[in-house]
């Protein structure tokens, strides 16, 4: 169980994603998950160890490592990855569960299911709309929440992006004020701009993609208008819902007697 | 052996679970299995180098730190992991078991194995009843084990051989703090979860039995719109399924 599980779960959901979703998962799982796991881990890997504090009192370093890092860059970012990424969960679910009343009227026999058998269900991709819209729509928007909490997090624990060399720490025990000595301070700069970068790049295309499915549900919206106002001898929306209603109703009570009474 | 195996055996139970079920099993992979794996087993992994006392004397550090950490608080974490999914093993087995009866009786003794009726759903509401029970006493006992869930920078530790009372201190306090207080988080999220599920198989087959027994005895008393409603109702918690004219339940209402 690792990010590779990760990577499978969320595979899924790319099926029915639009093309900027496509872009915004291949960007988090090469440009976030792996130089995480391949460069990232390492470089603040010995970051205690290598923490040097100019004094002998015992626990001194300790008491300044944690006061400078209360959660570490690391640990931050894996939950920051996987707090954004499980917003598109909402969808894999929502599509399950449509499929899953799709199999329940095949195997009920009904007229009006389209599909020829289970495995054809199994392959459709559902189009983004109606309530997988909105399911869509909720889960971009919490992906985008979730990632400015996270760098507004980042940015008021780390007094900015930039890691110093040096850092001044009087906690009990230390005697005085005592210099501390960050490892690789440069190299983490570098990589915290870079996640940083790469966390505004998601941002910008979760907003894309925000607005691109408003403007076609605008869009599809103004059409069905459109049709509606050249076309009023349809049959509107109401009483097609209403008649199909009906027929469910009288479909479902098929197996019930009516008027016999019990002897 | 590792948690890849904890992983598939949950898999194989999100066959036979609800829609909660299937929230459950999402939510324990991902932010508690996941979070484990890739951060908090860093944490702790050097908790016993980085523990440090003030002091030369050799022995008291190790006997200071046994003292503190009687079970490191990550063990525990994953005991709890591997204990909480075990239980869903119970409705596997159950499972299984209806698969062989009919495999070794060569006829159809159930509408479909993994369907949660009769015994499967006694099976199934006593494994959440087990999870729930078993988050509780974990809980209870990382409370009890750390006195509460914070975890301070400082412990003072006078155990021999430690000459006086002797100042030690916890490595990454806060940044532990922070996970065990996320621990605490989904652990209840999960007990929230099995709770809504048990209630929701509760009242869903309390429904479905009153409904069966109300509609044989009473066949009378019905006006249309109540019998068109029971159908519908009926037909909700009992999906008819193709070919089954030949049990027809009779309605009788008067027109």
């Amino acid at each position: 169980m690792d990010w590779g599980a990760l990577h499978t779960i969320l595979g899924g959901v790319n099926k029915h994603s639009t093309s900027i979703g496509k872009i915004w998962l291949t960007v988090l799982f090469i440009f976030r998950i792996m130089i995480l796991v391949v460069a990232a881990e390492r470089v603040w890997g010995d970051e205690q160890d290598d923490f040097i504090c100019n004094t002998l009192q015992p626990g001194c370093k300790n008491v300044c490592y944690d006061h400078f890092f209360p959660i570490s860059h690391i640990r931050l970012w894996a939950l920051q990855l996987i707090f954004v990424s499980t917003p598109a969960l909402l969808v894999a679910m929502h599509v399950a569960y449509r499929r899953h009343e799709k199999k329940r009227q095949f195997r009920k026999g009904d007229q009006k299911c389209e599909y020829k058998d289970i495995e054809e269900i199994r392959k459709q991709r559902f189009r983004i709309e109606g309530s997988l819209w909105w399911t869509y729509t909720s889960s971009i928007f919490c992906r985008l929440v979730f990632e400015a909490v996270f760098m507004y997090a980042f940015y008021f624990m780390y007094d900015g992006f930039r890691m110093p060399r040096l850092m001044k720490c009087n906690a009990w025990p230390c005697p005085n004020t005592v210099d501390c000595f960050v490892s690789r301070p440069t190299e983490k700069t570098v990589f915290t701009i870079f996640m940083i970068a790469v966390s505004s790049i998601c941002i910008l295309l979760n907003v894309a993609e925000l607005c691109y499915l408003l403007t076609k549900f605008f869009l599809r919206r103004s059409k069905k208008a459109g049709n509606a106002k050249h076309h009023p001898n349809h049959e509107n929306k109401e009483e097609t819902k209403q008649n199909e209603m009906n027929e469910l109703i009288s479909d479902s009570c098929q197996n019930t007697v009516i008027g016999f009474s019990s002897s | 052996m590792s948690w890849g195996f904890l992983r598939d055996l949950l898999s194989g139970v999100n066959k036979y679970s609800t829609g909660i079920g299937r929230i459950w099993v999402a939510v324990v992979f991902i932010f508690r299995l996941l979070v484990y794996i890739v951060a908090a087993e860093n944490i702790w992994k050097y908790e016993h180098d980085e523990f440090e006392c003030n002091i030369k004397q050799p022995g008291c550090e190790n006997v200071c730190f046994d003292h503190f950490f009687p079970v490191s608080q990550i063990s525990l974490w994953a005991l709890q992991l591997i204990m909480v999914s075990t239980p869903s093993l119970l409705v596997v087995f159950h499972v299984a078991y209806r698969e062989k009866r009919e495999k070794h009786r060569n006829q159809k003794l159930y509408k479909s194995p993994g369907e949660i009726d009769g015994g499967l759903l006694c099976t199934y509401l006593i494994s959440l009843i087990l999870k729930m029970g078993l988050e509780i006493v974990f809980l209870v006992l990382f409370y009890k084990l750390y006195n509460g869930f914070k975890v301070p920078r400082l412990v003072k530790c006078d155990i021999r051989p430690c000459p006086n009372t002797v100042d030690c201190f916890i490595s990454k306090p806060t940044e532990k703090m922070i996970f065990l207080y996320f621990l605490v988080a989904t652990s209840c999220l999960c007990i929230v979860l099995n709770l809504s599920e048990l209630s929701y198989l509760i009242f869903k087959y309390s429904i479905k039995r009153y409904l069966k027994r109300y509609i044989k005895k009473c066949p009378g008393s019905l006006d249309f719109s109540s019998a068109l409603w029971l159908c519908h109702l009926r037909e909700k918690i009992i999906p008819s399924s193709p070919g089954s004219e030949k049990n027809v339940d009779r309605t009788i209402w008067q027109l």
